[in-house]
């Protein structure tokens, strides 16, 4: 159902690199998942309202007060490669495709 | 010592601040306790020697922010001396984030983190006197039902170690089985604390969807996780949820619970009506988990319980549309984890989208490299409607269902696993099978509604020579949303008729049965 060219689409989408034997695997196994997750889409679920969240949720509003952020060193501690108070990351100029 | 470990977490706290017991001498007989694991079951434990106020990294260095003002309120240099809690210490899923100490949620992309900041959960548990024991090890990022998809290796099951724990929660699972811990915090998605809670013979509490804070809770499927307690009784269970209740600024879906939660003294079942799905008759079930949950029946009529039949005709569908939701959610929850903020990084020495593909594709494992592929399918141009709109609409259908029974009875109960623990290795090699252990306790999820699983029997293994040693079996019982009062008034009234300890006597893991 799935087949290779749809996988390598959708990791692409999902930002993941799979090695070929994963490929494989993974049209194999998601084929079958959706073999048995496409049972709900016989079932007539016309004018069916969709729940996305079971708590019926309202606005929340709260005072637009200064509060105190995660200090620069805290939040910059835990990072791959801090630099200069900020995160460095490689350039994204690369060609993407 | 061992008297000290057998004291359920009411009986010890009540001890404690009776002064019979000394907190000091409690909480180092659990340390000592967990730094025997055996089981692979903790990823970090509180170091032996530890200062009583050193929760924060045991003897480590100083973890970042520590007592510092963040964003979400001060962090505690050192949690409350007393409370409902006090001296009791307790073992956090590692799903949760504790600042300074090693938070991993199982997965390798998170190797090393130390989060800056503490999850409401766990703040509130220290907040009534709880010390952080250990962080417990789970599947990778809550994604599994055994074990097997952490990145530290499995768990093994105190009853029988070739056999899971269950999971996600498998870790906080087997510590409070194995009597590694009092009692465990874990995170139920889609069964996550009840079906390893089942598979290891304790009590597992999902509460009703928002009575809990999220906040702080590294998040998997944002629209269905909810923490809970696993605990060696009922009470515990009480005890505990009330402590970690309640509606949190920093979290906008939490809505909490209204009034306190008491500790459950209900003895008998008198009054309340029990409705039993009538297409559990049909269900893929093991004959020896069919027995168990046929005797517990007939236990809940004994003690003045009516027995109805009750109709849910939506929930066979409950895994498809589950396993449509929930890697939906999950593979835009885990777009974070792209290697520039915290985490694990590949250098991708050409450009920045390598990076990202690198770090992804050797940070995460392959069950949720397999659901984020799902997700992101599942979400994508031309297939939404067909997957994630019609999944959302057989959620409603399903919660419609549980709508109109409750309209007829009090509860719904189910077995809560279609069978004992399984071997290691059974069930890995497909996902599709591993997926429905799920089946009993997903609609639930689904539904947003609280349910318990409680221990009520042993089971042989099918297929197991004859004489085999019997595995526990377990029991869910659902409510109403925000019906967890009464929920744990039957489940404690049943429990005290089931007397799973006395019926597992000295095989009960925690008096050293399986240790021996």
């Amino acid at each position: 159902m799935i087949d290779r060219d749809q996988v390598l689409h959708v990791a692409k989408l999902a930002r993941l690199r799979l090695d070929d034997a994963e490929v494989e695997t993974m049209a194999g196994e998601l084929s079958g998942i959706l073999e048995h997750v496409d049972r709900i889409s016989d079932l007539d679920l016309e004018g069916v309202e969709a729940t996305s969240h079971v708590v019926q949720l309202e606005n929340v509003f709260r005072a637009d007060v200064p509060w105190t952020s995660l200090p620069p060193k805290v939040a910059l501690a835990s990072a791959p490669e801090p630099f200069d108070g900020a995160f460095r990351v490689p350039s994204p100029q690369a060609p993407v495709d | 010592m061992a008297d000290l470990l057998d004291l359920t977490v009411a009986e010890a706290a009540a001890k404690i601040a009776a002064g019979e017991v000394s907190a000091e001498e409690y909480g180092a007989a659990w340390r000592a306790a967990a730094a025997g694991d055996d089981l692979n079951a903790y990823l970090w434990t509180a170091d032996e020697g530890a200062g009583e106020t050193d929760w924060t990294g045991a003897g480590e260095s100083a973890p970042p922010g520590a007592g510092e003002e963040t964003p979400y309120g001060a962090n505690p240099a050192a949690p409350a001396d007393s409370g409902p809690l006090g001296g009791v210490p307790i073992a956090i899923k590692d799903i949760f984030t504790t600042q300074g100490i090693p938070t991993t949620a199982g997965s390798k992309i998170l190797e090393g983190y130390r989060p800056p900041y503490t999850a409401t959960a766990v703040r509130k548990l220290t907040a009534a006197g709880a010390r952080v024991l250990g962080k417990t090890n789970m599947d990778e990022f809550a994604m599994g039902s055994s074990n097997e998809n952490s990145a530290y290796g499995p768990v093994r099951n105190p009853w029988d170690r070739d056999r899971v724990p269950g999971g996600s929660s498998g870790g906080s699972a087997a510590v409070v089985a194995g009597g590694l811990a009092p009692a465990a915090l874990g995170t139920d998605t889609g069964g996550s604390i009840r079906q390893p809670a089942s598979l290891c013979g304790i009590v597992g509490l999902k509460p009703t969807y928002g009575a809990i804070s999220r906040f702080g809770m590294i998040a998997f499927a944002s629209s269905l996780d909810q923490c809970g307690p696993l605990t060696r009784d009922v009470a515990d269970a009480a005890l505990l949820l009330g402590v970690m209740e309640g509606k949190d600024p920093l979290d906008a879906t939490s809505v909490g619970l209204d009034g306190a939660i008491a500790l459950p003294t209900r003895e008998d079942l008198s009054g309340l009506r029990f409705g039993v799905p009538k297409e559990i008759g049909e269900a893929a079930l093991d004959a020896g988990v069919r027995a168990v949950f046929e005797a517990t029946i007939a236990r809940i009529e004994e003690l003045g319980g009516e027995i109805a039949e009750v109709a849910l005709p939506h929930a066979e569908h409950g895994i498809s549309a589950y396993y449509v939701i929930a890697p939906a959610e999950a593979s835009s929850n885990l777009a974070r984890y792209d290697g520039v903020r915290y985490g694990q990084r590949v250098a991708g020495d050409e450009d920045l989208v390598t990076m990202y593909e690198e770090t992804r594709a050797q940070g995460f494992g392959a069950e949720v490299k397999r659901r984020v592929m799902l997700g992101t399918y599942a979400l994508s141009s031309g297939y939404y409607d067909a997957y994630y709109g019609q999944a959302q609409k057989v959620r409603t259908r399903i919660a419609g269902d549980f709508d109109a029974a409750f309209a007829e009875v009090d509860f719904v109960v189910t077995p809560t696993s279609p069978s004992v623990a399984f071997g290691l290795g059974e069930k890995t090699a497909d996902p599709l099978a591993m997926y429905l252990n799920d089946f009993f306790t997903v609609p639930m999820s689904l539904a947003g509604i609280p349910a318990i699983s409680i221990p009520a029997g042993l089971a042989a293994p099918e297929g197991a020579a004859a004489g085999a040693p019997g595995l526990p079996v377990g029991f869910q019982i659902a409510a109403p949303a925000f019906g967890e009062q009464k929920l744990l008034e039957a489940a404690h009234a049943l429990e005290g008729a089931l007397d799973f300890a006395a019926a597992a006597g000295d095989a009960a893991p925690w008096r050293g049965g399986a240790r021996a």
